[in-house]
């Protein structure tokens, strides 16, 4: 089959055009000579089926970022038959640079001007026959977005791809001329089909970047910003992820258990406890992450993130992040599986790890319902609040402190300039895709991993069965008992490591875990809870909660977005070691004051 | 007399005559246009010594201070 690959600057539509394309049938797939996922797509042209690979978004070939590798990687280890590249007509002047570099490695090209649109409203004109001349090779003006010119460059491709060659490069970076040789042709190219006004007319982007960047105004208007875009998802996501989970339990009820009532004991438990919850846990999810991704796109595509990028870096960079890690480790705070995944709009690896082992102590709102149980317990209600707020605090330490530790472990290493592209109106159906896409990519990589891990845990708390579940004759009572000299010390007793062991799964099952493990639910619970433990240990055993793992989906997601085994068990790791370190801190410290 | 793309002001245009940078920075200004002979305007300063905002032809971009440092300007008259 013969191959087309996609390959633009950052912000030019790329990923739009190729939506437009191909719809929702692209597949994440993996390439030789490269590590990174990239989407590709069957499409029909004239009477061939071709392949279309949406490469990454790179500025230029000679640059050492990890897009950049990538797509040298791919061009030196997969032939091609066409390029179709991409560029901002808007910004032709310069984007023009890559067109060229890709002339001189002598791929086949097709070039596509994307946002005519906008050319009109800064009074740019581009002559694409004239362009097509001084290039020798087909231009075509169109929008990605709105659909102008579609036939136009559909024809093209479908004539272009019946006549090509197969084309693969090596040694890429030696084919490429000296800059000073491009620089000459750009002139030339655009003296004879580009003209740009002296002055550019004062738009709609300047006056909101006026507003939105203000020197006062912007950081409020940030937060503010924030702090609707966090409700909104989590206001509307919420009942949605209990309607699921009702959904789930009601089929459970009504299906499942009549269905398997003749299966022996332990297998039914197996089933239904096991690997019909580890669904749960998984399905639990998609609500969230379906509006997630439909606010991120929104962010993403208005160009909001760029701002929020600028405005944050100030603070972010002496921790060795940007405003973008800012906006997730934020998003975080509702869930983490959802941001850790958006770390993706993050191009260079290193930061992306940075913030992924950041994110998880996001307190998220699965570990605010434990909290809230327990500072309900031990708590007076006018100190309860408090309690809760100083956890927050907690949190955003335990962000700084791991930030600060490991930044010099993950120093990113491509430079840090950002494109402040103009404000723009996302198209509904590019926010859609975008949530089904991940959708789809996280029920593809999570679910195995996180059915895996509910199911051992419901093995470690049921067996042996002639106990009762959870009890200290159960496997994962003896773990209990084997930690007790680790955990003693910070005041947490055999009970609450049992209840711990079942938060490593999901922190929405803690509470009701603890109504297992003491055999009372609801109010005799708190109550039971409040006699045995003082606020010392329930804050020591609340402070580790916080830090020492989100959850098994969380985990799951880091092991897929990092590709790294080694990553995810040091972020694991690190994470239950401080939770340690301040537990023991707190709780020894507390005893030493007399409390 | 020479200056840094650093020292602008809010509003102030200058002409690019060096970078002074490493490859991997020197290609990626050169991308988002900022080559030698180019005019670049500072439209702003984050607040906090925060990065700058730049607009060279129709791209505007950001960039922290330390990296602006590297190219050279003639100063606005």
């Amino acid at each position: 089959m013969k191959r087309i690959a996609l390959l633009g600057m950052p912000n030019t539509g790329k990923s739009t055009f190729f939506n437009r394309m191909t719809g929702a049938s692209a597949r994440v797939g993996n390439w030789p000579g490269i590590t990174v996922d990239l989407m590709s797509a069957k499409l029909l042209l004239a009477s061939d089926m071709v392949e279309l690979v949406d490469l990454p978004g790179i500025y230029d070939f000679h640059g050492f970022s990890e897009d950049e590798q990538v797509v040298r990687r791919f061009l030196e280890n997969n032939a091609v038959d066409l390029v179709v590249v991409i560029l901002n007509a808007v910004q032709i002047e310069r984007q023009i640079s890559l067109l060229l570099q890709i002339k001189q490695l002598g791929l086949p090209a097709i070039l596509l001007l994307n946002m005519a649109d906008e050319t009109r409203k800064f009074g740019i004109t581009v002559d694409a026959a004239k362009m097509t001349e001084a290039l020798e090779l087909p231009v075509i003006l169109f929008s990605a977005k709105y659909g102008d010119n579609y036939r136009q460059v559909h024809d093209a491709l479908a004539r272009l791809i019946q006549n090509s060659q197969t084309v693969r490069i090596e040694q890429l970076r030696e084919m490429l001329q000296p800059d000073t040789e491009i620089e000459y042709k750009m002139e030339a190219v655009l003296k004879k089909a580009v003209q740009v006004p002296e002055q550019l007319p004062d738009n709609l982007t300047q006056r909101l970047d006026k507003l939105m960047l203000h020197p006062w105004l912007g950081l409020p208007l940030f937060f503010g910003l924030m702090y609707c875009l966090f409700q909104a998802v989590y206001l509307v996501g919420t009942p949605l992820q209990n309607g699921v989970g009702w959904l789930l339990e009601e089929f459970k009820q009504l299906a499942l258990e009549p269905l398997l009532g003749g299966l022996p004991a332990p297998l039914h438990g197996f089933l239904i406890e096991g690997v019909y919850n580890g669904i749960a846990t998984v399905a639990a999810f998609v609500p969230i992450i379906v509006l997630f991704f439909l606010f991120m796109a929104l962010v993403e595509d208005t160009g909001y993130l760029s701002r929020a990028a600028f405005l944050m870096d100030a603070f972010m960079s002496r921790l060795g992040l940007d405003g973008r890690s800012f906006v997730m480790m934020l998003m975080g705070f509702g869930c983490n599986v959802p941001a850790l995944m958006g770390t993706r709009i993050m191009r260079s690896r290193q930061l992306r790890l940075l913030s992924m082992l950041v994110i998880p102590f996001s307190l998220c709102s699965a570990r605010l319902q434990v909290f809230v149980f327990l500072t309900t317990a031990l708590f007076a209600p006018r100190t309860a609040p408090m309690v809760l707020f100083s956890l927050y605090l907690f949190s955003f330490a335990a962000t700084f402190v791991t930030a600060l530790l490991f930044k010099r472990g993950f120093r990113n290493n491509e430079p840090f300039i950002l494109e402040l592209p103009p404000y723009r109106l996302p198209t509904m159906r590019q926010m859609v895709l975008r949530g089904w896409h991940e959708v789809r990519h996280f029920l593809n990589r999570a679910t195995k991993f996180i059915v895996a891990g509910v199911v051992l845990v419901w093995l470690l708390t049921h067996f042996p069965t002639d106990v009762p579940p959870a009890s200290s004759g159960t496997f994962a009572g003896m773990i209990g008992h084997f930690l007790a000299p680790l955990l003693d010390p910070i005041g947490i007793n055999q009970q609450l490591t049992v209840a711990l062991i079942f938060g490593f799964v999901a922190k929405e099952i803690v509470i009701g875990s603890l109504a297992v493990i003491y055999g009372h639910e609801g109010n005799t619970l708190m109550g039971l809870i409040a006699h045995q433990l003082d606020w010392v240990q329930a804050y020591s055993f609340m402070l580790f909660t916080l830090i020492y793992t989100p959850c098994l989906s969380a985990i799951a997601t880091i092991r897929n977005e990092s590709k790294s085994i080694g990553f995810t068990i040091m972020s694991v790791g690190w994470a239950l070691t401080l939770a340690w370190v301040v537990s023991f801190a707190f709780y020894q410290g507390a005893r030493a004051l007399g409390y | 007399m020479a200056a840094e793309l650093s020292m602008l002001k809010p509003g102030e245009v200058g002409i690019v005559i060096a970078i002074h940078a490493d490859e991997d920075l020197y290609h990626r200004l050169a991308a988002l246009g900022l080559r030698v002979g180019k005019r670049v305007e500072l439209i702003r300063r984050a607040s906090f010594s925060g990065p700058l905002h730049l607009r060279i032809g129709t791209t505007d971009l950001m960039m922290r201070g330390t990296d602006a440092q590297k190219v050279e300007i003639n100063p606005p008259a």
